[in-house]
């Protein structure tokens, strides 16, 4: 599930997040998604990548279409951990706007950090400036494009700002071997590195490496 | 191929999705000179196996699908043999006309297993060194003869490669069998609700009905043909059964503690629990179209049941599946719990196998196999749609 956004299916291609990793994963590398939803990202990136992906996914409504697309996919709470998998199986994990609705995020990323060789985290940023403004001058939990849902019916039930991803990052000893910014979900630029972009990036994608 | 003909009886009413009527036909398949050389070591020399097919094989001669039994089901999985039938085919509602084994597009076929009492060889058969019926001389079975005797159904069905064997419970252990031992005639297999190693618990469940079979002073040795046969013993095998195949849940909502037939307690030993009495009747209408000594040599057969024999573990054992996987196993099902179903799909992705592992939430227990038939519809219909579509790729191990 990609709760933070509903997105339909033939916008995939076109979504800024998804050309992101597609540009960045070489071809027929071993990928495990997340949270895969109903398989879009797992889709494009055999199509165009011929990746040998793995998807987990929560809900069976969702598997059944990621099915339909061939796609191979394990019924599981990724709040659970990954207990199943081998260290380093994976070339990349991939946790895309999914980590701000698990419980247990410091546990998805050392699971992500420990499965993959590479963990690829995209999410929205709570410190954009629209959001900023929204609650300072509405004094409401602020609903945009971005942050979508209403506080009582919110899957995303742990917001974070980019800057404390970062602090997260080095607490679990996460090296940032790349990062890209982005506002818009779909179409936009994306800009790389950037010491404002906990002020105007809607969203952050995190290429991360365990710190040896 | 169609044996959607019309039978002799006068017409009947059938629902859009029904395949109508269907007939059951026998193929000998073994002979004394191309015998069936069994895994402890015996041969049959005479094999028969009785086969139902629905809808059509394609040109290509890729459409064809193998449903596997379960230990009480046969040959005859969907639509009407005549016009007095009262049910369908055991599995009626997942083949048919749009159905989740969809016979416009898929060619099905289903088997009775080797051992059985419904027209292939097995023990009630006739053995054609003494001319009478096998009884305890008919060798002891295992799911891979069985499996080998399907194979070579199809090979007479003239299919070279399969586009997918599905099964639930025994039938699920005959997919995961297909798919180690004849890696390169399926395309994919769809296990449900079944293991690849039967736990302690299952093995000491089918000892119990053994055990009421072979105490039923009827039994005589397992020579009883001709004579009162063991009913007892087998309609208490067939209660124990039923009680794995229900869950609390299940038996809570279908029969709660109320009584059939009188409003307080008899203080006596009559039956007045609804489950036992629907156990009764399960017993009893059991020993009416089954036999005893298929009971003991299929159950036994469920119990060597073990993938990672021969194997240093389940991951080495899984490396020789060659094909796509759906693994379904259902919530409430405590005679084949999810886990173990979790761990094959843990070995084949080890191996970098295409597998799907689905836990459907259901309160039906292992019975559920039967019974969710919506939700697995959707599953299947998704899963053969795409492989259908997708052009044979053959190998569907990792190329890394």
């Amino acid at each position: 599930m990609n709760p933070q956004i509903p997105v339909s299916e033939s916008a995939s291609e076109r979504r800024t997040d998804y050309r992101i990793i597609l540009d960045m994963l070489p071809p027929q590398c071993r990928v495990l998604d997340l949270g895969c939803g109903t398989g879009g990202l797992l889709t494009l990136l055999r199509d165009k990548k011929q990746a040998r992906g793995y998807g987990i996914e929560l809900s069976s409504q969702h598997i059944i279409e990621c099915v339909g697309k061939g796609l191979s996919v394990f019924h599981g709470d990724i709040d659970e951990g990954l207990r199943d998998f081998e260290d380093q199986s994976f070339d990349y994990v991939i946790v895309n706007q999914t980590l701000s609705a698990t419980h247990r995020p410091e546990l998805v990323l050392d699971e992500v950090l420990r499965v993959g060789r590479i963990g690829i985290v995209s999410f929205a940023n709570f410190a954009y400036w629209r959001l900023r403004f929204r609650l300072l001058f509405s004094g409401r939990m602020p609903v945009t494009e971005s942050m979508p849902y209403e506080w009582f019916d919110t899957p995303n039930i742990h917001l974070f700002s980019i800057r404390d991803f970062r602090i997260f990052c080095r607490r679990h000893e996460a090296r940032v071997i790349r990062s890209c910014y982005f506002n818009n979900l779909e179409g936009g630029k994306v800009s790389e590195g950037g010491t404002l972009a906990n002020w105007s990036a809607a969203y952050a994608l995190f290429a991360l490496q365990k710190a040896y | 191929m169609s044996d959607q003909k019309q039978s002799n009886n006068p017409p009947k009413q059938f629902d859009d999705d029904s395949v109508g009527f269907v007939e059951s036909r026998r193929v000998q398949l073994f002979n004394r000179e191309e015998p069936l050389e069994l895994e402890c070591g015996a041969t049959l020399n005479e094999v028969t196996v009785e086969y139902e097919t629905y809808g059509a094989l394609n040109q290509n001669r890729d459409n064809g699908v193998l449903v596997c039994h379960a230990l009480s089901g046969d040959a005859h999985a969907a639509g009407w043999l005549s016009a007095e039938d009262k049910k369908p085919g055991w599995w009626d509602n997942m083949i048919g006309p749009g159905k989740a084994l969809d016979t416009e597009k898929y060619f099905v076929i289903c088997s009775n297993i080797l051992g059985g009492c419904k027209g292939t060889t097995g023990p009630s058969s006739i053995n054609p060194e003494t001319e009478k019926p096998y009884g305890m001389d008919f060798p002891v079975i295992t799911i891979h003869d069985m499996v080998v005797c399907q194979e070579k159904l199809i090979q007479q069905l003239g299919i070279e490669k399969l586009l997918a064997v599905v099964g639930g419970s025994m039938g699920g252990m005959q997919t995961l069998e297909w798919a180690v031992s004849f890696p390169h005639r399926v395309r994919a297999v769809i296990p449900v609700a079944t293991t690849y190693r039967t736990s302690p618990q299952s093995i000491a469940f089918d000892e119990v009905g053994r055990q009421a079979i072979f105490n039923d002073p009827n039994w005589n040795g397992g020579d009883y043909y001709g004579q009162q046969p063991p009913e007892r013993g087998l309609a208490i095998a067939r209660m124990v059964g039923h009680i794995t195949y229900l869950s609390d849940q299940s038996m809570h909502e279908k029969f709660g503690r109320n009584l059939r037939l009188r409003e307080e307690y008899g203080y006596d030993f009559g039956q007045e629990f609804q489950v036992e009495s629907y156990l009764h009747h399960q017993g009893t209408s059991f020993t009416k179209r089954f036999d005893a000594n298929t009971y003991l040599y299929i159950t036994k057969a469920m119990d060597y049941f073990d993938l990672t024999i021969g194997f240093p573990s389940l991951k080495e054992s899984m490396r020789r599946a060659d094909c796509k996987f759906l693994l379904i196993a259902f919530s409430s099902d405590w005679l084949f719990p999810p886990y173990q179903m979790k761990k094959m799909a843990n070995a084949l992705r080890y191996n970098g196998i295409d597998v799907t592992y689905v836990e459907i939430e259901s309160d039906y227990g292992h019975d559920a196999f039967l019974l969710e038939a919506e939700k697995m519809t959707r599953m299947l219909s998704a899963f053969l749609g795409y492989l259908y579509s997708e052009p044979d790729g053959g190998n569907h191990q990792a190329t890394i």
